[in-house]
């Protein structure tokens, strides 16, 4: 099926990229239907919006922000998405870069959840004192 | 909405298994404890506020430069 995408006109998508946020996602409660478009040259993944073509996240894997990023998905997410064991799960940050890409900071806070044996999906919010909302993810020492 | 005063150590009750108890009262704050089952979610307000706003912040990245940040983290 064919798409339109906020960063890259129009690109073809199939069935298993699709994914479902039954609730929403916090800030945009109407949108439900959203593509994971991966960047197979880079670490990013595009969560462009079926419902509205301006709405898309650019998301990383969380352990690219911080390699030990370790969380606990709460029991209401788990019976939400019917996560039976930990490999059903895949995790993204989302990325918040205002100007320059340097200063980009992932979202470790709130991650967006994925099953991938049926494509379920919710952001979920931590109740973790460990991980902040912007965190960088460009080093001082790298720029 | 429904609006209630409670003493320290009262409780509410919402549906079957939520109860509320207010544990303590100080000039502007009161401390409260919440029963409730596993399933339920419960967060300071702010937290979804703050959540919300950074959500809208990273869809309006309108003079994003996706070249240079695909560059910053190519594989």
């Amino acid at each position: 099926m064919i798409i339109k995408t906020k960063f890259f006109d129009e690109i073809e998508i199939s069935d298993k990229d699709i994914v479902d946020f039954d609730e929403g996602i916090p800030g945009f409660p109407g949108t439900h239907r959203y593509a994971i478009i991966n960047d197979d040259n880079t670490f990013i993944s595009y969560l462009q919006s079926l419902d509205s073509e301006d709405v898309c996240f650019i998301m990383i894997p969380p352990v690219f922000a911080l390699k030990d990023y370790d969380i606990e998905i709460s029991e209401s997410t788990v019976k939400k998405l019917s996560i039976e064991r930990p490999e059903d799960v895949k995790l993204y940050a989302i990325l918040t870069i205002l100007g320059n890409f340097k200063d980009a900071t992932a979202n470790l806070k709130a991650p967006i959840v994925v099953n991938v044996n049926n494509n379920k999906a919710v952001q979920e919010i931590l109740d973790d004192e460990r991980y902040g909302i912007r965190h960088r993810i460009v080093k001082e020492s790298d720029v | 909405m429904l609006v209630l005063t409670r003493k320290k150590d009262e409780a509410v009750v919402i549906g079957d298994d939520i109860e509320i108890i207010i544990s303590e009262i100080s000039e502007d704050k009161v401390k409260i404890a919440i029963k409730a089952p596993k399933n339920i979610k419960i967060f300071r307000k702010e937290l979804i506020k703050a959540v919300e706003d950074e959500n809208r912040k990273s869809v309006d990245m309108s003079d994003l430069d996706i070249d240079g940040l695909r560059e910053a983290i190519k594989k």
